[in-house]
């Protein structure tokens, strides 16, 4: 392994690689239904103000 | 058995730093072995008394309390750090500040990293570090991972500053911008951090929400790309276990590289992406409505850190440093203009339908003119990368007011606004202790930063004209002295741009404390809380 092996990987594949994972993940983004996931996820910071939420594994054990 | 293995080793680390003082070869050295020791032998006796008690049960609400130390610690060091920042403005100004019996420790040149790393470390970390612990249990629902690792984390970081601050003064220095701290320190600072991202990592991997909030994501890489950065830049190979010296593994041009690889990325990890963090959970609370535009965040985030990371070799243009490197700086540079304006636009539209706010709430003009410096500044970023503005630009004061416009607008100003928003819940108060003090630190802290801004650029823009200005015959006009002689009444308004802003932070600190720990509450405040 030598720099120019490096560069050559780096300037070719990786290059590549990074790139079509950055225009897929802009893409993803876009996809049909994401709407709905996205209006969800805005508003969670307003729902656990105070206390975290209750752990439904905690709950189900404690009643068996 | 844990308190028996903590008492062990807190016991064996207190005498190693004992014996490591006797031996030590430098005073910073010294000292700091003194600090450790004091430290470990403190909690070694701390472990002792509690060793065997029986274990309370476990809590299960969030973890507030560390939230709490952090918003205490960040006041702190913020009014540290502009203090000496503003001190060393009026050394600049009136070379006596550099008194003769502080030779050594109190000169510029000795308080200049004191300022860099008590602002952007100290003040910006442990504000950091606070607001994260803050909104990732909110926004993941639930307490944060690893019990006390996060008393840990902040304890761990506020040794980690100390150490730093105090070897500054002593001379213990790597001359790495941003990256001062000498090896033991920096390994220290990178047990501690891993300890951050188990912290960080663990509760969101808990969560209960089905979706991690995108500020989340910001402070997540934040934490990562910090972890790597500060291990490749501090490579080094220790002179003597007992000094603080080492020597830098890389040399020459890929040093020079590999720093500003590290320095860009720390504007753009430390500086940007956590605050960003902060901006998309603060803004949206302080509004009372959710982020404009969900998707644009996303972009925003990977866009950004796609970006960011190869901005690096503008600080190099005109070096030994590859043409192509340099130009591959620049393009990336000017590239990420993009991404941080459409982040800028997603702040401030959170506020559409909701701009009344501006008029009546001083805490969301806070962070609404922290969103406008952060627009500003990223617009002159990508300017003075490119190559022919650098020439004109680079090693002139016009840097330092980019930084400043960037630090004491964009991250001074959100991190003030999320303390405003923070102390009242944290201390389960109806409100702040004074409104009126919010507007006037609002005023003051900007009108500090429009002197700050305005007279570097035009100290800057003055000198690179100086410096370049040849004769008919091609000879230099100006010497060195006569661009330093002429910049003298831009320092002067600088350092009173600084002293605006302090009290601005001396105000604020006077209203947290009041808030937080006075049980008279103010007429109007409780009118405002009877509405």
């Amino acid at each position: 392994m030598n720099y120019h092996i490096f560069r050559e990987i780096a300037d070719s594949w990786v290059l590549l690689a990074m790139f079509v994972f950055f225009v897929g993940a802009i893409l993803f983004a876009f996809r049909p239904g994401s709407r709905t996931v996205h209006n969800e996820a805005a508003s969670v910071l307003f729902r656990h103000e105070d206390a975290p939420a209750p752990d439904t594994n905690v709950d189900l054990e404690a009643r068996t | 058995m844990w308190d028996w293995i903590k008492i062990v080793v807190l016991g064996v680390v207190a005498l190693a730093a004992a014996v490591a003082a006797n031996f030590a070869r430098d005073l910073a050295y010294q000292v700091h072995a003194l600090i450790v020791m004091a430290v470990a032998a403190g909690l070694f006796i701390w472990s002792v008394r509690r060793a065997g008690e029986p274990k309370s049960a476990p809590e299960t609400g969030y973890m507030d309390g560390v939230v709490r130390y952090g918003v205490i610690a960040t006041t702190f060091w913020g009014l540290a750090g502009f203090l000496v920042g503003t001190f060393i403005a009026f050394q600049l100004a009136f070379p006596a500040l550099n008194f003769e019996f502080l030779q050594g420790f109190g000169n510029f040149g000795r308080l200049r990293p004191l300022h860099t790393s008590a602002v952007i470390f100290a003040f910006g970390g442990n504000a950091l570090i606070a607001t994260s612990f803050y909104i990732v249990q909110r926004t993941s629902a639930a307490r944060l991972w690893g019990g006390n690792l996060a008393w840990f984390v902040f304890w761990g970081y506020n040794l980690f500053i100390v150490l730093a601050a105090t070897g500054y003064l002593m001379g213990a220095t790597q001359s790495k911008e941003y990256a001062e701290p000498e090896w033991y320190v920096d390994l220290w600072l990178t047990i501690v951090w891993v300890a951050y991202l188990l912290v960080f990592l663990g509760t969101i991997i808990k969560r209960k929400e089905p979706h991690i909030y995108v500020a989340n994501w910001f402070f997540l890489s934040f934490i990562v790309t910090i972890a790597m950065l500060h291990i490749v830049n501090n490579l080094v190979v220790p002179v003597s276990i007992f000094g603080s010296r080492s020597v830098q593994v890389m040399s020459g041009v890929q040093d020079a590289m590999t720093q500003w690889w590290y320095g860009h990325n720390a504007v753009g990890f430390f500086l940007t992406a956590g605050f960003l963090g902060m901006m998309y959970y603060f803004v949206p609370k302080q509004a009372e409505r959710p982020v404009y535009s969900y998707k644009l965040s996303i972009i925003h985030f990977w866009a950004l850190i796609f970006l960011y990371i190869w901005a690096g070799p503008h600080h190099l243009h005109y070096t030994a440093l590859p043409d192509w490197a340099s130009t591959l700086g620049m393009v990336f540079s000017i590239v990420l203009w993009m991404p941080s304006w459409g982040g800028m636009i997603n702040g401030l539209m959170t506020l559409s339908g909701a701009w009344d706010k501006l008029r009546t709430d001083p805490i969301i003009r806070m962070m609404v003119i922290s969103i406008g410096f952060y627009g500003m500044s990223t617009f002159e970023g990508p300017m003075m990368s490119i190559r022919a503005v650098n020439a004109l630009s680079h090693y002139t004061d016009w840097t330092i007011g980019h930084v400043h416009s960037g630090a004491l607008g964009w991250n001074g100003m959100i991190t003030f606004g999320a303390l405003y928003f923070l102390t009242p819940r944290l201390w389960g108060r109806a409100s702040l202790y004074s409104l009126r003090m919010v507007s006037w630190h609002f005023w003051l802290a900007t009108i500090g930063i429009v002197l700050y801004a305005a007279s570097m650029w035009v100290t800057g823009i003055m000198e690179g004209l100086m410096w370049r200005e040849v004769d008919a015959n091609g000879f230099l006009v100006n010497s060195f002295a006569d661009t330093v002689a002429a910049k003298f009444p831009m320092y002067v308004l600088r350092g009173t741009g600084g002293i605006l802003y302090l009290t601005g932070a001396l105000i604020m600190a006077y209203n947290l404390w009041m808030t937080a720990f006075s049980k008279r509450v103010p007429a109007a405040a409780a009118v405002a809380a009877a509405e």
